[in-house]
């Protein structure tokens, strides 16, 4: 192996290590911002308890996903100089933009969350909390805008010095497939925040933990919640695939492991492929299907592999223009896999909860604490579909990967970086498992973050705290 | 001198610079010190939460400051991050270690627990503070940067005695930075010791400002590119670091951190000026040095970023400036401390 396969290396290492944590920060700081405002409305404690608890989980997380954040803003110097060269007058920009709109949001308004609870109004208290949600959203469409360039280039022209250059700056943070990534990426935010806590909160039913009333809440509340974000990732990703067809044709025949353009195109079930031949050896197809996903109609064409790569080459030049397909194929399948078994256990949970017996049902609850572990895994393969997807492009069309990786950054360099963040990456990743697992398990008593020193209390009366501005609680 | 957009992008990746130096320079400083000023587990608390609700939004400066760079210094981006690779995978990795050690080490009882993460921001807050001034020596001495804007030093020829010169003088600035942060917001004991800390890091911060101005004179020529000679910026870093030392002794520590503070603005604006309009000298030849012009992005990319930034940042300041309002009053052992 040499420095350019280091450095792929690393960076898969740290973006997928990155997005373990961002898509939990984003949804989880959005549920707590409503909890607590649920808390300044109606002034019952157990919504404080919820915020407190959930919160702290929230900042765990939170911590991890600044901090690996760090490294991806480094590594496109470190690693890819020649890409930054390259595209640093139209990526450098939403870069930037990102840390002084939405970075200093988020880390301003954490710290003033954290530490602000005896200080601030509870309105206030609770506005910081939306500060961070919102700082959070904003990070991720500036990121997605510097992501969406590399998809689909658009605003742009290559200058003089062979460099490309932004021309219009509307354009790129309108980019057509912002629209499409961003709203599945916060859509899928807000369902791994859901069914994290539901998990969690599935794990207290099950072990009748006390304060039940914020578990029995907390756990109603993130089912509506993963009603909603399910909902919305699954329909929008019917979209963004149908974006993918127009502007990443051979992305989504890598994906679907179709070697031959067809009309109407099937769709794969389970195919097991030789990727040098380019052919099935076995494969189960459903005839049409992948017209309609595409184009919504049973009477489309829609490009093989072998086509676009006569096409490409045609336009780019002799060269290997096939993203690797054993993995587009798998993690396409994996994603969506895990986002119909997500829908499947909120419908159950939504009828479940309809009839009213939630406590009861055991199995059902058990199966949520494990299914914490499904939006990290359809967010990874989803990451991965992404970007591997579109090799061997890193902006498509206009940069290969292999012309993007710095030319005076030899192996033993990216070998020792690699190692280096791959076992701090681990270890931290340890501690942070450990910290989440012992929080997660550990219940608040039912008057605390109350009254100091679990001083039993009755719940103040609403009209006291609603007017509890400066209130020592 | 011309303003035009090129000027105007060095001048507020310099502001982002200051910004950052300044607040995450006293960040750094407690980090530093607050294994030896703690004397129990209740003391480091006390410490590491005078920069609690603060040091992330800090740390925000030099991220944006990175982002300016890549969006208004494409060239300057890439050649620095490629060419300084290993001394930036330390960088992250204590900045890695640091954020994350605010936020775990309260949150298990067990003493080793605290200890290691305890040790893990102190070396967190040593290294940057050692690393940037490090950095800060090698862009105005000059690394070889060849004519193709790529760096062809090794790691090790950052580390020139100059250059270390330079470490130890941020790393000795900040501590004392820290010390006198430290002394204005604790109590019970801490902000005597605090008081005592500055008092022991006045000398030597002195001697190796002033050891590093006086080799700069040799070692560089950014005092032959400053407008009034012998740079008036320098001078006045020279001064406010004399009147802190008397300040502290005075006992006067609001106005001495203001002195360090003007320090550090000082030196970040004399280390600016010497550079123009380069961003990066090369060793190898004059001509290959990146400037504000060979290094940058269109004028396009500048006015719109021209306009975001002259918008935001103010914004940014003023609620920034909010949360070290709210966050004013000095911590005792007594208050509820979250770290």
């Amino acid at each position: 192996m040499e420095a350019l396969d280091f450095a792929r290396l690393q960076f898969a290492v740290t973006s997928i290590y990155h997005f373990f944590f961002v898509p939990l920060s984003i949804g989880l700081a959005l549920l707590v911002a409503i909890i607590e405002t649920a808390y300044v409305r109606t002034g019952e404690t157990v919504y404080k308890q919820m915020a407190k608890f959930w919160g702290k989980l929230l900042l765990i997380n939170f911590a991890m996903g600044v901090v690996t954040g760090i490294v991806m803003e480094f590594q496109f110097g470190m690693n890819w100089s020649e890409y930054s060269r390259f595209v640093g007058d139209i990526f450098g920009a939403p870069l930037a933009v990102e840390a002084l709109m939405a970075f200093f949001l988020e880390s301003v308004f954490l710290g003033v969350w954290i530490f602000g609870w005896d200080k601030l109004p509870k309105a206030v208290h609770a506005g910081a909390m939306w500060m961070v949600a919102l700082g959070a959203t904003v990070s991720a469409y500036w990121i997605l805008v510097a992501n969406s360039f590399m998809q689909q280039p658009v605003g742009y022209k290559i200058g003089e010095t062979g460099r490309a250059e932004m021309t219009d700056f509307f354009a790129l943070i309108t980019n057509p497939n912002v629209f499409v990534q961003l709203p599945h990426v916060i859509a899928a935010s807000i369902t791994t925040a859901a069914f994290f806590v539901l998990g969690i909160s599935a794990f207290h039913i099950l072990r009748k933990s006390q304060n039940s009333p914020l578990f029995l809440k907390s756990f109603q509340m993130a089912m509506v919640y993963a009603f909603i974000g399910v909902g919305l990732v699954i329909l929008q990703g019917h979209d963004q695939a149908q974006h993918m067809v127009e502007v990443q044709p051979m992305k989504m025949a890598a994906a679907e492991a179709l070697w031959d353009s067809e009309d109407p195109a099937v769709m794969s079930l389970f195919t097991i492929g030789d990727t040098k031949e380019r052919e099935d050896v076995f494969a189960i197809r459903v005839p049409a299907v992948l017209s309609i996903l595409a184009y919504n109609t049973t009477d489309a064409e829609v490009q093989g592999i072998n086509d676009l790569q006569e096409q490409y080459e045609q336009e780019y030049g002799p060269g290997d223009y096939v993203p690797p397909v054993f993995i587009t194929y798998w993690t396409f399948r994996i994603m969506v896999g895990a986002g119909f078994l997500m829908l499947f256990l909120v419908l159950i949970g939504l009828y479940l909860m309809f009839e009213g017996k939630i406590e009861t049902r055991k199995r059902y609850l058990q199966a949520l604490v494990l299914a914490i572990a499904l939006p990290y895994i359809a967010n990874a393969a989803g990451w991965i579909l992404t970007e591997v997807g579109r090799i061997p492009w890193i902006v498509f069309g206009l940069q290969t990967v292999e012309e993007a990786v710095s030319p005076n950054v030899d192996t033993a360099m990216v070998l020792v970086s690699l190692i280096v963040f791959t076992l701090v990456y681990g270890v931290l990743m340890v501690a942070d498992v450990y910290l989440l697992n012992k929080y997660a398990g550990q219940v608040p008593t039912e008057d605390e973050g109350d009254e100091p020193e679990g001083a039993r209390q009755p719940t103040p009366p609403v009209d006291g705290a609603l007017q509890g501005a400066y209130s020592g609680d | 001198m011309d303003v035009d957009l090129n000027t105007l992008w060095f001048t507020l990746i310099a502001i982002l610079f200051i910004g950052f130096f300044v607040l995450e320079g006293f960040d750094y400083g407690v980090g530093i010190l607050l294994p030896f000023l703690g004397k129990d587990d209740t003391d480091r608390r006390v410490i590491i939460n005078t920069i609690g609700p603060i040091w992330d939004g800090n740390e925000v400066w030099v991220i944006t400051a990175g982002g300016a760079m890549f969006a208004a210094f494409p060239e300057w981006y890439a050649t620095m991050f490629s060419g300084f690779y290993l001394a930036l995978v330390l960088m992250l990795l204590a900045l890695i270690v640091r954020g994350v050690a605010f936020e775990f080490r309260s949150k298990d009882e067990r003493p080793e627990w605290r200890r290691f993460w305890d040790w893990a921001i102190f070396f967190g807050s040593f290294v940057p503070a050692l690393l940037w001034g490090v950095a800060v020596g090698n862009l105005v001495r000059g690394v070889p940067i060849d004519a193709d804007m790529q760096y062809t030093g090794s790691f090790f020829d950052l580390l020139n005695p100059y250059a270390l010169v330079g470490g130890l003088a941020t790393l000795s600035l900040f501590t004392l930075h820290g010390a006198l942060f430290l002394s204005l917001r604790t109590r019970d004991g801490i902000e005597e010791r605090a008081h005592n800390a500055a008092v022991r890091a006045w000398l030597p911060t002195t001697i190796l400002i002033v050891l590093f101005v006086v080799l700069s004179i040799f070692e560089t020529d950014i005092f032959e590119q400053l407008g009034v000679n012998p740079g008036v910026s320098a001078f006045g870093g020279a001064i406010a670091l004399l009147a802190a030392g008397w300040l502290i002794r005075d006992r006067q520590h609001g106005w001495a951190f203001a002195m360090t503070a003007a320090a550090i603005v000082l030196t970040v604006i004399t280390v600016f000026r010497g550079l123009y309009p380069r961003v990066m000298v090369s060793s190898i030849d004059e001509d290959y040095s990146l400037t504000i012009y060979n290094a940058s992005s269109s004028d396009y990319t500048l006015e719109v970023m021209t306009i975001i930034a002259v918008t935001f940042l103010p914004i940014v300041l003023l609620y920034q400036g909010w949360t070290y309002w709210v966050f004013r009053q000095r911590i005792g052992r007594d208050d509820v401390l979250e770290y």
